[in-house]
């Protein structure tokens, strides 16, 4: 694999066979992953609960070590601590140290990375501001709602002031407010020149925030591209039509039109997938002097794709490398 | 700088643990107790107080080095916290040494305050404080040392409950381990292998007792405690390697 390209995320054919219970069971959690993240995108990892994203972030961190295949951060095998020094890291639901104090805790991680002194402590003050965090700098993390373990936990993952910074699930369980202020922080991250890997299962927040995506079932990469490129081989052009005053006679005319009807009270809501479909409908409404409320096109998304994938046959694809 | 640091911040983590406080209260209340104690026996007094002094901060330092010790790794695991270490550029080994030399200096801090509970009623019963005594306390420090490091070997790979009953086992085994080699020597063929194979790998925890010195005024010379220190480095040397080694395939999961 070519490491001179600015990939600085490589992985090749990498596996996780985990053995569980007394028996020693084989469960398969990744299976020949190959991906790579490129410098200064926002790379989103995405796949149902399961499907083996932890397990992989875990095995580029060097928490686990892989059963197959390799992987390299910044060129370096995993694990090796130049590549690490590199990286910042947020653990999916963390737990930490609650009985420091904010200040305390960054203070503790700067450490680690060999920081001290005034340097250090104006790190700290920079990185309390970023995730807004400044009122709480003398707070014991026992007292923080999720939300604020979730940004401060961001800011440790940031004390080195890394190029990449990896989050696993950094949205999950956190209220809509709360994930906005996580989308906003990774934009600003993004546009400081940094590159972003996160997992989600959040299919919505991936598409608001990521240059390129992987998308993972059962361990096995199902999809990897950009955004735009995977949900346009992906259109539908279906539109969505709402209908007020419809008489029961003119319903029976668009019925056959239509791929979905719901019903609510007097409202009605239909589906079309053709232009031809559209402008049939258009008629029926007109000549029943119906009301047409709206009429949008249904864009496709990436939950769409996902949706596909999950149902249809689940063929391994190969990543885009 | 960063063992310092992990070292600095299980110091802290120890501080506000309950059970610390909990174990020190008792083993103060227990050396504290001599000085109701009724000159009932005179000729015997001294030692008395002496014995209860000394096997309160033995037995007391031992729960805590074995206590705290056996969560030392597998807590941080459980919690998941030590993702946010090992994911940074810090060697599992320097993790490790770190939480050893944290709890090694909650424990010297501890002895340090038994013993001078210890002092004070020494002082208040009129007990004559010798030398030998001092060289006593800094004896059962270093044994606290090894037990710790049995402790951290264990929970790097066992569940906390089954590192306490290991370590405990251990520390019962390591206190007969001259009676293991006696009894090893009545015997024929394996079992006299085995049980000399056991004295020779098991540490002589013995060795650093030197209760009855005290007791009996009985001076060590400097050429034996560095003997003894000499091996409770090394043994405690050994039991960190090991540990390391396990540690370093281990996954975290
Ligand atoms: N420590 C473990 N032991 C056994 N199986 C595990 C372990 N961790 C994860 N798995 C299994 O591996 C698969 C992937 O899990 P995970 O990587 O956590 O998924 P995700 O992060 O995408 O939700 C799941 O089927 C899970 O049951
Ligand atoms: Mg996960």
């Amino acid at each position: 694999m070519d490491v001179l390209s600015d990939g600085i995320v490589h992985s090749d054919r990498l596996s996780k066979i985990f053995k569980v219970g007394f028996w020693g069971r084989r469960v398969t959690a990744v299976d020949g992953v190959s991906l790579e993240v490129r410098r200064g995108e926002v790379f989103g990892f995405l796949g149902p609960n399961g499907a083996g994203k932890t397990t992989t972030i875990k095995m580029l961190m060097g928490l686990i070590y892989p059963s197959g295949g390799t992987a390299t951060l910044f060129g370096r095998p995993i694990g090796d601590p130049s590549g690490k020094a590199k990286v910042g890291f947020l653990p999916e639901s963390p737990y930490f140290y609650d009985y420091l104090t904010s200040r305390e805790f960054l203070r503790f991680y700067g450490h680690l990375f060999g920081l001290v002194g005034s340097v250090l402590d104006k790190r700290i003050d920079e990185l309390l501001e970023l995730v807004r965090m400044t009122h709480a700098r003398d707070l014991q993390l026992r007292k923080f709602s999720k939300g604020m373990l979730q940004r401060i936990g961001i800011a440790q993952a940031l004390i080195n002031d890394p190029e990449l910074v990896i989050l696993d699930e950094p949205m999950s369980g956190l209220d809509p407010i709360g994930r906005k202020e996580v989308r906003d922080l990774i934009l600003r991250l993004k546009e400081s020149g940094k590159t972003v890997m996160f997992s989600s299962h959040i299919l919505h927040d991936a598409e608001l925030l990521c240059d390129r995506v992987a998308m993972i079932m059962k361990g096995r990469l199902v999809a990897c591209g950009h955004v735009s490129e995977l949900i346009a081989g992906d259109t539908t052009h279906e539109v969505e039509m709402v209908i007020d005053r419809l008489l029961p006679e003119a319903l029976e005319r668009i019925k056959p039109l239509a791929g979905r009807i719901v019903l609510q009270g007097e409202r009605i809501m239909v589906v079309l997938s053709s232009q031809q479909a559209v402008d049939q409908a258009l008629d029926v409404i007109r000549s029943a002097k119906a009301k047409l409320v709206a009429l949008t096109p249904h864009k496709a998304s990436l939950e769409d794709l996902f949706i596909r994938k999950a149902t249809g046959a689940q063929q391994p694809v190969e990543a885009q490398v | 700088m960063k063992v310092l640091s992990i070292a600095f911040n299980t110091f802290r983590e120890n501080l506000r643990d309950k059970l610390l406080y909990n174990l020190l209260i008792f083993a103060l209340l227990m050396i504290g107790s001599s000085l109701v104690l009724m000159r009932l026996t005179l000729g015997e007094f001294h030692r008395l107080i002496l014995d209860i002094g000394l096997g309160s901060i033995n037995f007391f330092g031992v729960l805590i080095a074995i206590f705290v010790g056996i969560g030392l790794v597998s807590k941080e695991i459980e919690k998941k916290t030590i993702y946010t270490i090992v994911s940074k550029p810090v060697a599992r080994y320097q993790f490790l040494l770190g939480k050893y030399l944290g709890l090694s200096l909650t424990l010297v801090i501890n002895t340090a305050i038994m013993a001078a509970g210890l002092l004070a009623v020494l002082y208040f019963q009129d007990v004559p404080i010798h030398a030998v005594l001092f060289k006593a306390l800094g004896m059962i420090v270093l044994e606290f040392m090894v037990v710790t490091a049995v402790a951290l070997l264990f929970s790097t790979f066992s569940s906390a409950t089954l590192s306490a009953i290991f370590t405990l086992a251990m520390y019962v085994i390591g206190h007969l381990t001259t009676d293991l080699k006696a009894f090893g020597q009545k015997m024929e063929g394996v079992g006299r292998s085995v049980l000399e194979g056991m004295y020779y790998l098991l540490p002589n925890l013995d060795r650093f007792n030197l209760k009855g010195n005290v007791t009996h005024q009985l001076d060590v010379p400097v050429g034996d405690l560095l003997m003894i220190a000499a091996y409770g480095m090394a043994y405690t040397a050994f039991l960190l390697m090991l540990a390391s080694v396990i540690f370093q395939r281990r996954d975290f999961r």
